[in-house]
C-alpha cells in the first residue's frame, strides 16, 4: 500500500499552478447545463477525460482567486471555472 | 456489364468530429469552393454543405456538422450534430455514411466520440486527420490494428495537403446510398441511445487500452508552448498582450478600413453623378441614382470592415489565441452572462455593428451568440459620430472642466452609456431568460499552430459571399423602399417647403411627431428620423433636406449648426443625443440580425427593446433638462 492510495481526495481547485495529481472521481451533483438537453457539467467532464486514474496538471491559473484555471488532461488543455473544477476530486501523487 | 453501366446514386456523407480536430479543413479539402453556407431552420447554427465528384463521376454531398465532444449535447450546436446523425432534423436527410474525423495527434477525445458514434451502428469511416503531424512527432498509428479494434475502416488524411483526402474519397466509393428513411421529428429513442454516466466511464477506460495497442503517443507540451502560455495566459502580461491585440484589431477596423470605404463611397457617388448626367431628370433617374446605386453602395461599403475584421478573427482563431483570450476575459464577461469570446464581436461593433454581429458566428454556443448579437448595437458605432458631432457642437459649450473639455466629456459619456446599457441588458437576459441553468466555461485550449492560408482565404470568401448574397438583398430592398417613401408623392407645383415634407416619409414623420413631442423632438426631427432609418449618419443629411439646404456633405454640418442651435432648445438637443445612444436607426443592422438568427423574432425584439430604451432615455433627458433650465 503506497502513501498515495491513502491520500484523501481533494477538489482540483486546491492545487497550485504547476501541480500534478490523479483524478479520483467527478462528483455527481454538478450543475445542469441545459434543462432541455438534460446535460450536466459532470457528464461533460467525464467525456473530456476526467476519469479515475488519469493524471492532470494545473498549467495556469487566473488572478485573483484562480478562476478560471487551465488543466492539462491526456494531452489536451481545458479552461475550467472554479465551480466546474471543484467537481473533480483528485489525489495527490 | 450492367454493374459498369449502373448509375450510382449520390452519396450523402456527414463529417462528425470534436472541435479543433481539423474537420473544417478536411471539409474544405474535399469540397473546395463548392460550398453552401446557411443556417439550420430556426436556429443560429451554421449549416455547411458542399459536394464533389470522384474519378468515376459519382457525386457526393458532404455536410460539415458542428464540432461536438459528445452525442449527449450541452449546446444547441451539439444537439444539431446529434439530431442530424440520428436523422431527426426535419428537411435534413440522414447521412448514408458518417465520417468521423479524428485528430491523430490528440486521439483520446476523438476516439471516445468514435466509440459513441459506433454504438449507433450506422455505416461509418474514420478519417485519421493530421497523420503527417503525428509522423513528425515520431509515431505512426497502426491503421490496420485500429480498424480491427473498432470494426470500421480507418483512413489517413492530411487536410492541409493538396491530395490529402484522396484515400478517403477512394474509401468512400465502397459505400452505397441508403434509401432515405422518413424523418421522425423529435422521435428516436434518445434515452436509450445516450450513454449514461457509468457507460461513459467504461468507454473512457477502454480508450487508453485501444490507444496503447495502436502505438499512440500522448503529445508532450512543448517548451515553446509552455513559454507562450506563461506569457499569453498570465493574468498581467497576458492582459497587456490582449490589450495590444484588441487595439490593433480596433485600429484596423476603424481606420485601415476608412480609405477603402471612402473610395467606395466616392466611386458610388461619382457613378451616380455619371448616371444623372446621362439620364434626364425624373423618376427613373431618381430611382437609379438615389435608390439603387446609393443602395448598392450602402451594401458594399461594409465589405472592407468585414474583410479586415474576419482576417484578424480567423488568424487569431486558427492560431489558438482566441480561446486563450476568452480564458483571460472569462471573469469579466462571464459575470454578466457573456462568453469570453464575445469581446471581438463587441469591440468591432464600435466601428460598425454589421461586421460585429457577423463575427458572433465564431462564438461556439448558440445561446452566447444570441446574447452577443442582441447587445452589439449598443456599442457606439462610427456612424453615430456625425450625429454626435453635430449635436455636441450645437449644444455643448467647448468649456474646460478641470483638465478636460466639456464636449469631450459628453462624447465619452455617450460611449460609456452604451457600454453600461449593454452590460445591463446582458445581465437582465442572463438573470431572467436562462435562469436555473448553469453556463459552463469548459473551453478547450488547442495547441498553437500557424494558420492555414487556404482555410483563411476560404473563410474570408465565405463571409463576403454570405454578406453580399443574403444581407445585400435585404439592405438594397429596404433602401429602395426608403427612397420611395422619401420621394413620393412629389411636391405639388408651387410648393414652398422642401419636397420631403409632401412625401410619405414627411407625412409619417408628421404623424409620428405626436409620439415624439413628449420627448422634446420637433416635427423636423420626426421627419428626418424616417429616412434616417437607413443609417444613423443619414439623419444629418435628412435634417439638411428638411431644412431645405442643398449643401454638400462637408458644408452641410456648418450650414445646419447655426439653424439647429438657434431653433432647438437645449433639452431637444440633449434628448436627441440620448435617443441615438439606443435607437436602432440602422435597418442594415436589423437585416443582418434577421439573416444571422434566421428568424424575424430577434430583430423585432431588438428593435422593440432598443426603441423602448431610446424613448425612455430621451424622455428622462428631456424632462430633467426642462426642470433644470426653466
Amino acid at each position: 500500500m503506497s502513501v498515495a492510495a491513502h491520500a484523501l481526495p481533494v477538489p482540483l481547485t486546491v492545487l497550485p499552478r504547476g501541480a500534478r495529481a490523479l483524478v479520483h472521481c467527478v462528483l455527481d451533483d454538478t450543475p445542469v447545463i441545459d434543462d432541455a438537453l438534460h446535460s450536466t457539467v459532470g457528464q461533460r467532464l467525464i467525456e473530456l477525460g476526467f476519469v479515475h486514474g488519469v493524471e492532470v496538471e494545473v498549467i495556469e491559473t487566473m488572478w485573483p482567486i484562480g478562476d478560471p484555471l487551465a488543466v492539462r488532461v491526456r494531452g489536451s488543455t481545458f479552461a475550467l471555472r472554479r465551480r466546474e473544477a471543484s467537481a473533480i476530486l483528485v489525489t495527490l501523487t | 456489364m450492367d454493374t459498369a453501366n449502373r448509375q450510382l446514386a449520390d452519396l450523402h456523407i456527414a463529417l462528425v468530429g470534436v472541435p479543433n480536430c481539423g474537420k473544417t479543413a478536411l471539409f474544405n479539402r474535399l469540397t473546395g469552393s463548392r460550398q453552401k453556407v446557411a443556417n439550420y431552420p430556426g436556429v443560429t447554427v451554421e449549416r455547411k454543405e458542399g459536394g464533389f465528384r470522384d474519378r468515376g463521376g459519382r457525386r457526393y454531398r458532404v455536410l460539415d456538422l458542428p464540432g461536438a465532444y459528445s452525442l449527449s449535447p450541452t449546446t444547441l450546436d451539439e444537439a444539431i450534430t446529434r439530431d442530424v446523425v440520428l436523422g431527426r432534423v426535419a428537411g435534413e436527410r440522414q447521412p448514408d455514411v458518417i465520417v468521423c474525423v479524428a485528430d491523430a495527434t490528440h486521439m483520446p477525445l476523438s476516439l471516445r466520440l468514435i466509440l459513441e458514434v459506433r454504438r449507433l451502428g450506422y455505416p461509418m469511416v474514420i478519417a485519421l486527420n493530421r497523420s503527417d503531424l503525428a509522423r513528425k512527432r515520431g509515431f505512426r498509428l497502426d491503421v490496420a490494428k485500429l480498424a480491427a479494434a473498432l470494426g470500421v475502416p480507418v483512413i489517413e488524411t492530411v487536410a492541409i495537403a493538396p491530395a490529402g483526402a484522396e484515400a478517403l474519397i477512394q474509401g468512400l466509393a465502397a459505400f452505397e446510398a441508403r434509401s432515405p428513411l422518413p424523418v421522425v421529428e423529435g422521435g428516436g429513442a434518445v434515452c436509450e441511445l445516450a450513454p449514461n454516466r457509468a457507460e461513459t466511464e467504461r468507454t473512457q477506460q477502454l480508450v487508453p487500452q485501444i490507444l496503447a495497442e495502436v502505438g499512440y503517443r500522448e503529445p508532450l507540451r512543448t517548451r515553446a508552448a509552455a513559454r507562450a502560455d506563461a506569457i499569453l495566459m498570465h493574468p498581467a502580461a497576458g492582459m497587456l498582450v490582449l490589450g495590444a491585440v484588441l487595439f490593433l484589431v480596433f485600429q484596423a477596423v476603424f481606420s485601415w478600413a476608412a480609405w477603402p470605404m471612402d473610395l467606395i463611397e466616392e466611386g458610388v457617388g461619382a457613378f451616380g453623378l455619371l448616371v444623372s448626367g446621362i439620364l434626364p431628370a425624373g423618376a427613373l433617374q431618381s430611382l437609379l441614382v438615389n435608390g439603387i446605386i446609393a443602395g448598392v453602395g450602402s451594401v458594399i461599403v461594409f465589405l472592407p470592415q468585414i474583410l479586415i475584421l474576419f482576417f484578424f478573427i480567423l488568424v487569431l482563431e486558427d492560431s489558438g489565441y482566441l480561446p486563450r483570450a476568452a480564458y483571460l476575459l472569462d471573469r469579466l464577461m462571464g459575470g454578466v452572462g457573456l462568453s469570453g469570446r464575445a469581446f471581438i464581436p463587441l469591440l468591432s461593433s464600435f466601428a460598425c455593428a454589421i461586421p460585429g454581429i457577423m463575427a458572433a458566428r465564431t462564438i461556439p454556443s448558440a445561446r452566447d451568440r444570441i446574447a452577443t448579437i442582441m447587445i452589439a448595437p449598443l456599442m457606439t458605432c462610427s456612424a453615430r459620430l456625425p450625429v454626435y458631432a453635430l449635436l455636441i457642437a450645437a449644444f455643448i459649450p467647448a468649456r474646460a472642466v478641470g483638465p478636460f473639455n466639456l464636449q469631450g466629456l459628453v462624447l465619452f459619456t455617450l460611449y460609456f452609456a452604451g457600454v453600461l446599457a449593454a452590460l445591463g441588458v446582458a445581465w437582465v437576459m442572463k438573470r431572467f431568460l436562462s435562469k436555473r441553468t448553469y453556463h459552463p466555461l469548459l473551453l478547450e485550449l488547442p495547441d498553437y499552430q500557424w494558420p492555414d492560408l487556404r482555410s483563411l482565404a476560404m473563410g474570408l470568401w465565405d463571409r463576403v459571399r454570405i454578406f453580399m448574397r443574403r444581407v445585400g438583398g435585404i439592405i438594397l430592398s429596404l433602401m429602395i423602399v426608403l427612397w420611395f417613401l422619401s420621394s413620393y408623392p412629389a411636391a405639388p407645383p408651387g410648393a414652398t417647403g422642401p419636397a420631403i415634407e409632401y412625401s410619405f416619409a414627411g407625412m409619417l414623420g408628421r404623424a409620428l411627431h405626436v409620439v415624439f413631442a413628449p420627448i422634446g423632438f420637433n416635427w423636423q426631427i420626426a421627419v428626418a428620423l424616417v429616412p434616417g432609418l437607413a443609417a444613423r449618419e443619414v439623419a444629418v443629411s435628412a435634417l439638411g433636406t428638411v431644412y431645405a439646404m442643398s449643401a454638400s456633405n462637408a458644408a452641410l454640418e456648418s450650414a445646419l449648426l447655426p439653424v439647429i442651435s438657434s431653433t432647438w432648445s437645449l433639452g431637444t438637443g440633449l434628448s436627441l443625443l440620448a435617443w441615438y445612444i439606443f435607437a436602432p436607426q440602422c435597418l442594415s443592422t436589423l437585416a443582418v440580425v434577421k439573416r444571422e438568427t434566421q428568424s424575424w423574432r430577434y430583430p423585432l425584439i431588438m428593435a422593440g427593446y432598443l426603441f423602448a430604451l431610446a424613448y425612455l432615455a430621451s424622455f428622462i433627458t428631456w424632462r430633467v433638462t426642462l426642470a433644470l433650465t426653466s
